[in-house]
């Protein structure tokens, strides 16, 4: 909570002068209003969470304006707007259980499990036994999100992806 | 099997040849002025007191967090100048510019002091890096140049309406102390801003930020202790060493005090340091700089990872 509003941390700096308190330098979204700003915190300080509850929800669909998901167990629905979702949009898989943060019953953030499995729709045929190269290839995915794979995965392949970094972490077992 | 990429290396291959390359300029560069390479251990009974750097403790010691107590022993028995480059461990977070292990050099001029020392620094950066010769200038000036108040008068509620008016902080600026204040100053509203060109040396610290350095003698407020910045990186710190042994056990004392009062445990402090000074350290200046970083300045990377064959989430 800041200034009354729940924020999520979008960038988080850590800081450490040689001699000198060490701090963070985070970059907040205000939940609320949408605001970006940028604070100081020294390491280790506290400040007063959200009275936000956290629910487990599967992912439906999107009617292109909301995001509906349902809880498996009572079948209740609930719609999450386009600024709840933000850019994890790119990671909502149908069947997929994401956490819902609600605020005063209302979503306000939408975190997707930490590994989702998508297919490659794009990438560069890699040249076999390339293992050289350590950079690896760029690949687009279903859902529009482009990561780094390595040289020997290919178009049409499912691989898992770590949603908290964005990158590839393996081939899904098939 | 796992298809997972952990167990490359985060650095390009191309990246660790460059490291090579500059640890091979270094060691000419001291080589040349006859400044002996020497090795110091990394595992120690003692510790680092300082209140803001935290050491990591193993079943057998501590871990160093700069070789600075075993090279002034050798500097009072006799060593003349000598330099080091090795690791170093401090117990932090990772980020754009922390590894908990890292590469420092760090070196001591005999003879020198802090003005010496940093035309030295100076020279080295413009070997390793080919940059411009370093400007110089005092953090009292600085201040002035950059958040237009003098550091050496402002007291404690100047500093905290200055925070409040800029909004730098997320909680009450009463909660710090002055000195945290400053440099909270310092690191947001002047250190991304300075060097941008050419790099800066920056000396005459608070005395109350002297760490191990003496204070100068025509004028108390300040010590003899000096920072180089490039494009917004702290790059090296360096003193015209503290070498009377009382002053050095009192600022050990202090700092173990103050770490009592804030949930720290008391460090073991180096008692052998205090027998080195007080049986004489020679006249000397010694700075210490990041090699990692150092590297990324000249590769141009935007991440320590890009220049560490294994960063610690991979060690």
């Amino acid at each position: 909570m800041l200034d009354g509003e729940p924020c999520n941390i979008l960038e988080n700096e850590y800081v450490k002068p040689g001699k000198g308190q060490a701090f963070n330098r985070v970059k907040i979204r205000k939940l609320i209003s949408g605001k970006v700003l940028e604070k100081t915190f020294r390491s280790g300080e506290s400040v007063e969470g959200a009275d936000v509850l956290d629910t487990e929800l599967a992912y439906l669909y999107t009617d292109g304006e909301f995001y509906h998901f349902m809880n498996n167990e009572t079948f209740e629905q609930i719609a999450a707007d386009e600024k709840a979702v933000g850019e994890n949009v790119k990671w909502l898989v149908e069947n997929d259980v994401c956490t819902i943060t609600l605020w005063n019953g209302t979503p306000i953030s939408v975190t997707p499990p930490n590994f989702v499995e998508l297919e490659i729709t794009e990438t560069d045929p890699g040249l076999k036994g390339d293992t050289a190269g350590t950079g690896g290839k760029p690949a687009t995915l279903s859902t529009g999100a482009v990561v780094r794979v390595p040289l020997f995965v290919q178009t049409g392949e499912v691989i898992k992806v770590d949603t908290r970094s964005g990158e590839y972490a393996s081939r899904a077992q098939k | 099997m796992s298809d997972s990429l952990q167990w490359q290396p985060t650095a390009p291959i191309d990246n660790l040849r460059a490291r090579a390359e500059l640890l091979t300029q270094v060691r000419a560069f001291f080589s040349a002025r006859n400044v002996l390479e020497v090795e110091t251990p990394v595992l120690s009974q003692h510790a680092t007191t300082d209140c803001h750097i935290q050491s990591i403790s193993t079943s057998h010691g501590f871990l160093q967090t700069s070789p600075e107590f075993a090279m002034k022993r050798l500097l009072a028995a006799g060593s003349g100048s000598i330099f080091q480059i090795c690791k170093a461990f401090r117990q932090e977070e990772s980020g754009r510019w922390h590894n908990p292990e890292f590469t420092m050099l760090e070196w001591y001029r005999v003879g020198f002091d802090h003005h010496t020392l940093m035309a030295e620094v100076d020279a080295l950066l413009q070997v390793v890096l080919a940059c411009q010769p370093c400007e110089k200038i005092s953090y009292q000036q600085l201040f002035i140049e950059r958040v237009d108040f003098d550091p050496l008068v402002a007291d404690k509620a100047f500093l905290s309406d200055y925070v409040r008016q800029k909004h730098l902080l997320a909680g009450d600026a009463d909660d710090w102390s002055f000195d945290d204040l400053l440099q909270v100053i310092f690191n947001l509203q002047i250190e991304p801003h300075i060097g941008q060109q050419a790099p800066v040396l920056v000396y005459g610290y608070p005395a109350s930020q002297s760490a191990l350095a003496r204070i100068n003698t025509e004028d108390p407020r300040v010590a003899d202790r000096f920072e180089a910045y490039y494009k917004g990186v702290e790059l090296a710190n360096g003193f015209f060493e503290l070498s009377n042994a009382d002053e050095q056990r009192q600022r050990f004392e202090s700092d173990n005090h103050w770490r009592r009062t804030h949930d720290l445990a008391d460090m073991p402090m180096d008692v052998h340091l205090i027998d080195a000074l007080a049986a004489g350290l020679p006249d000397c200046a010694g700075v210490a700089l990041g090699i990692d970083r150092l590297l990324m300045l000249k590769l141009g990377a935007t991440h320590i990872d890009q220049v560490l064959s294994f960063p610690f989430s991979r060690a």
